[in-house]
């Protein structure tokens, strides 16, 4: 049986060998007979294929016309992808429905599992055209094999690499989301902190913070870290780097919401916290940042204006 | 390069418009201290907002300015840290302990105002003014 089987293999590479310089024409011949093939019988192999596909429940999340409506585009960019040999039409094609299906929650493996229908589906119709003539239909799928395996790829490829742009796209979404910098008031900035923060993020934090703090001439910065659950060694150093970082902007940082689990650990590893000051709660942060501001309020602006009204008067 | 000092009234104001060599900061440091005496100035302003680097000898050297100034008896404050500069020098260590830092160099003026104001409130019997 093996013995056979290798046989007929060696009789049809040494049958494409044989054919040498003609290859390329015969192949392509055999080709353009191929997709004649599939466009003459579209109808019948295109419901064969959407009915396939109900039945192996795939796609579930979608519609049987609108499985319908999809199959036949796609079917008619794979006959012309096989027709051409380019793949830029099924990949922009394939990148579309990506972008259409995605959102309603088509899994990969629904995907590729559709392609790789479509492909049984055909290669099952050219059987039983050609059962009567084994050496060509040997042929026929030497031709249409690498195509089949190309497109399926593509399809494939192109939904994985939608996935990944938007969970690119969502990774940047969260991380913009996470880090806002609120003004209260004039000079006072918050920043509240949610969630894990890890080196990238706390890097960027201090980035847009300092950005912040330039931008909008802040004095006093409220960082509040109720919403950050565990806090190590990296992290509280990090927080100490930010608050010295914004003392050289010239804004006094107050760090509120430190939990009590929080407190404990940083004592307990020996963090030195003892240039930060903190309050206990945002609501006291807030107060503390507006004393402060207060404090300065005062003694600053009012030579200011005398300054700005002196050097005229001297001229 | 030579950093122009200028004066506004009580003030010394050093504006720092390019990148500096160790030599060019020993010198600024120099001509700052000796004219702090010579013009019985109140307040030193050091304009880094030009710099996009600060290596440690600037840092040691905006330092020493400020702790030297202070002892012929002016308050120094750097101004115009710029956000990327302020990062790096925290990672590196270099924080500028006990120096002032604002933002520009109209809150170096308030700042210098309230804090000679203060210093004149508080000790009168000195009588610097």
């Amino acid at each position: 049986m093996a013995d056979t089987k290798r046989s007929s293999m060696s009789v049809s590479t040494r049958a494409s060998e044989a054919s040498g310089g003609a290859l390329t024409e015969s192949s392509a011949g055999l080709l353009r007979e191929l997709v004649a093939h599939l466009r003459q019988n579209r109808t019948q192999l295109r419901e064969e294929w959407a009915r396939r596909i109900t039945r192996a429940e795939l796609l579930t999340a979608m519609t049987e016309e609108e499985i319908f409506a999809e199959a036949t585009a796609v079917y008619d960019n794979y006959v012309e992808a096989l027709e051409t040999g380019t793949f830029e039409a099924l990949q922009a094609y394939s990148r579309r429905l990506s972008e259409r299906i995605i959102p309603r929650g088509v899994e990969t493996d629904e995907v590729v599992g559709i392609v790789l229908l479509l492909r049984d589906v055909l290669a099952r119709s050219l059987f039983n055209k050609y059962q009567d003539n084994v050496d060509k239909l040997n042929r026929i799928l030497d031709s249409y094999e690498p195509a089949a395996n190309r497109i399926a790829n593509t399809v494939a490829v192109g939904f994985v690499e939608e996935r990944e742009r938007i969970i690119r796209q969502q990774q940047e979404a969260i991380r913009e989301l996470s880090t806002p910098v609120l003004q209260v008031r004039e000079r006072l900035l918050i920043l509240p902190i949610i969630g894990v923060i890890d080196p990238q993020r706390a890097r960027q934090l201090t980035e847009q913070l300092l950005r912040a703090i330039r931008a909008n001439r802040a004095k006093v910065v409220v960082i509040d870290v109720t919403g950050v659950a565990a806090m190590d060694s990296g992290v509280a150093n990090h927080l100490v780097q930010t608050v010295e970082a914004s003392r050289l902007l010239g804004a006094t940082v107050i760090v509120t919401g430190l939990s009590p689990e929080i407190a404990q650990t940083l004592v307990t590893i020996g963090v030195d916290l003892s240039e930060m000051s903190t309050v206990g709660d945002l609501q006291g942060g807030i107060e503390e940042a507006e004393r402060l501001l207060a404090d300065r309020a005062a003694p600053t602006l009012a030579p200011l204006a005398t300054r700005e009204i002196a050097p005229e008067s001297q001229r | 390069m030579e950093v122009p000092i200028l004066r506004q009234g009580q003030y010394l104001i050093a504006s720092i418009q390019s990148a500096l060599t160790d030599a060019d900061l020993s010198h600024l440091r120099e001509a700052l201290i000796a004219q702090v005496g010579r013009s019985r100035c109140r307040g030193v302003i050091v304009d880094v907002t030009a710099l996009d680097v600060m290596d440690s000898f600037a840092v040691r050297t905006l330092r020493d300015i400020a702790h030297m100034a202070r002892l012929r008896g002016a308050e120094t404050v750097i101004v115009g840290i710029q956000p990327d500069v302020a990062f790096a020098m925290v990672q590196l260590g270099l924080t500028l302990k006990g120096v002032a830092t604002v933002l520009d160099l109209e809150e170096g003026l308030a700042f210098l105002d309230s804090r000679t104001k203060a210093t004149l409130d508080t000790k009168p019997k000195r009588g610097r003014g």
